[in-house]
């Protein structure tokens, strides 16, 4: 079953300058159950790309479905409601709200969809547990390390149980032992049912991946099934490196 | 949802106390002034009132000459239309129905001494009448009698506050002698205060019978007024009509706009004067109005700010699910929180102030319900209204945008 159904997808921007082919008639299908690496350098379109995955922005034309919905031609609301119940996004700069707790964090994307409080809390336990933050709940999010930041970001991005977490450069800026942490928690979700997408630029980040999708200049120029897909390993990553944790407060 | 949203904004607006305190300092100096200087207004208008009103119920005066050449203070003693048979004419005549009682009088300012004090006061050549018509009560001793007047005797009745001035060791001035103008008068009675204030104050003035004042204080056969007290309040505008056209008729005169006197009543007066004091207090309102404004674009200024500040959380919030009207609720209870707060304290400012002033001034203290629950109203449309703009531009955020943000 395909989750999301991409085709013919394509994104120009309009300025006073002239026009700019940002995304030129991309196709791809991801089933249930992946967990892809969208690759491509800096000026690639990728960004572009994660954008309208993230139903954040609309295509100039082609076709997008995801988990079934056009989300083409929706209004700033009801993308707002796409996004709440089907995207969990994790961010580079895990964008957690300042000066509010781990725990409160956590619930916001279901506040937003109006959960009753008992359950929201139940939930966020749940998946706070799963990245290993049961310890920190009322800790304000700048008490925590990047690393810790971005599973709270993670426990976040699963509490409204989406079609599809979007993670874009989950590892950009955070230290190599906590990046193999963050590739385990993933392959650990995506293990357990969830369809993963993820935004890199990093070739050694993407081989954590089943699959890898690698854009240029604006067109997909190859998609491949990852035959030598790595495991990550945050024990051993971490005794090679553990001062790299304290660096980042 | 909602208390969840107010918590939330709460704990914003905590964060960055001073600037909060501050965007609050407007609204509170706002609502302050507006609560004490609406307040100020009504007891000025209040106390103005009941000083009228104290001169006595149904009252009417005549004083010599027109009002044009000048005021009801100006014209007295200075005019000689008005005699003592003026006022016996309006006692007696047939034509005027009305009037319960009639208080000719004369008055002077002069000095009054005992053993080594003395007082400036306003005497006042009274008869008996001049107690009921005049709402005078005594706090003790007696007033003035008909046979005091028939006998030129020598005999006074003093205001509260001149017993102060004369006598301040507290010795009971019945039966004292006092001195005016070389004479010696005996003190027979001493009158109620009625508090009033500068404007008309009742209580610095003493009383010497009608005949005395003229032969032998004042040496003027002339009235500087007649004090009339009508039968009810309905008959106010009756009684004026009948005694102007006896005194007209008396005094040879046909063309009414050629009189050479003037009748005020009691309501004149008091509606002169409420409109003014009125007009008073709408000008104060409206000055503290010009700064509830100011503030009020105060609060729009921070909200502003806190929403380019905010940028990267706004664009957060849509990308997780928020709604337009969910990122303009926030924002709206957020400037209304600040208004509000703002409109509480600067109520409890207003009445502290306005208090003070009564303290101070000795004035009423006056503080109608309707000024409070106005500038609640009020506190929070400015929030709803200052805080609208603001909270559109958060709304109309792109999530791309606001989440590039730095």
């Amino acid at each position: 079953m395909n989750i999301i159904q991409v085709s013919h997808l394509s994104k120009i921007y309009r300025t006073a300058a002239g026009e700019t082919v940002a995304l030129d008639d991309v196709s791809f299908d991801i089933k249930k159950g992946e967990f892809v690496a969208i690759m491509g350098p800096s000026g690639s379109g990728k960004s572009t790309l994660m954008h309208l995955l993230g139903c954040l922005d609309t295509p100039t034309s082609g076709m997008y479905i995801l988990d079934g919905e056009n989300v083409e031609k929706l209004t700033d609301d009801e993308l707002a409601d796409i996004r709440n119940r089907k995207i969990g996004f994790i961010f580079q700069a895990f964008n957690l709200l300042p000066r509010t707790t781990v725990l409160q964090n956590v619930m916001l994307p279901m506040r937003y969809a109006g959960v009753p409080m008992e359950e929201r809390k139940e939930r966020a336990m749940k998946y706070l547990e799963m990245v290993g933050l049961q310890g920190r709940l009322d800790h304000t999010s700048n008490q925590i390390s990047g690393g810790q930041q971005q599973r709270v970001a993670i426990a976040r991005g699963l509490t409204m149980d989406p079609a599809i977490l979007l993670a874009d450069e989950p590892t950009g800026n955070i230290a190599s032992a906590q990046a193999e942490e963050v590739m385990a928690i993933f392959q650990d979700i995506n293990e357990k049912g969830h369809t993963v997408v993820m935004i890199t630029h990093e070739p050694d980040i993407a081989q954590h991946a089943k699959r890898v999708i690698t854009i240029r200049d604006g067109k997909l120029v190859s998609d491949q099934m990852n035959k030598h897909q790595v495991k990550a390993n945050p024990k051993k990553s971490a005794i090679i490196d553990p001062t790299k944790d304290l660096n980042l407060g | 949802m909602e208390t969840e949203t107010i918590i939330e904004s709460f704990t914003t607006l905590t964060v960055n106390k001073l600037r909060t305190g501050l965007a609050i300092l407007g609204i509170v100096i706002g609502i302050g002034s507006v609560i004490a200087l609406v307040s100020l207004g009504q007891a000025t208008q209040q106390s103005v009132q009941n000083s009228i009103q104290s001169l006595g119920a149904n009252l009417l005066t005549v004083i010599p000459g027109s009002t044009s050449s000048g005021g009801v203070r100006g014209a007295a003693g200075g005019g000689t239309t008005l005699t003592d048979d003026d006022a016996k004419a309006i006692q007696t005549s047939s034509t005027v129905t009305t009037i319960q009682a009639v208080s000719p009088e004369v008055q002077g300012r002069t000095q009054l001494t005992a053993g080594d004090t003395n007082a400036n006061v306003t005497v006042i050549g009274a008869t008996a009448p001049y107690a009921t018509v005049h709402n005078l009560s005594m706090q003790s001793g007696l007033f003035i009698s008909d046979q005091d007047n028939q006998a030129s005797s020598k005999v006074v009745v003093l205001g509260p506050q001149v017993v102060e001035s004369l006598f301040p060791n507290n010795a009971d001035p019945i039966g004292q002698n006092v001195r005016i103008r070389g004479i010696s008068f005996r003190v027979i009675g001493i009158t109620t205060s009625k508090g009033g204030s500068g404007f008309s104050n009742t209580d610095n003035q003493a009383y010497i019978p009608l005949n005395t004042a003229q032969l032998q204080i004042l040496g003027q056969q002339y009235l500087s007024s007649i004090a009339l007290s009508a039968k009810s309040q309905n008959v106010m505008t009756e009684a004026e009509n009948q005694v102007g056209y006896l005194l007209l008729q008396r005094h040879n005169i046909s063309d009414p706009s050629q009189a050479d006197f003037s009748i005020f009543s009691q309501a004149d007066i008091l509606s002169a004067a409420s409109s003014t004091t009125g007009e008073f207090t709408t000008l104060l309102s409206g000055v503290a109005a010009i700064s509830l404004l100011v503030g009020g674009i105060g609060i729009m200024n921070i909200m502003l700010v806190t929403v380019t500040e905010r940028t990267r959380e706004i664009g957060l919030r849509k990308a997780l699910g928020a709604k337009k009207k969910t990122i303009i609720t926030q924002f709206l209870v957020e400037s209304i929180l600040l208004t509000f707060t703002g409109g509480i304290i600067g109520i409890i400012l207003g009445v502290l102030l306005s208090f003070g002033i009564s303290v101070f001034s000795g004035s009423l203290f006056v503080i109608s319900p309707s000024s409070i629950l106005l500038a609640f109203v009020v506190s929070a449309g400015i929030g709803v209204l200052f805080g609208w703009y603001p909270a559109q531009k958060a709304s109309g955020l792109e999530p791309i945008e606001a989440l590039r943000y730095e």
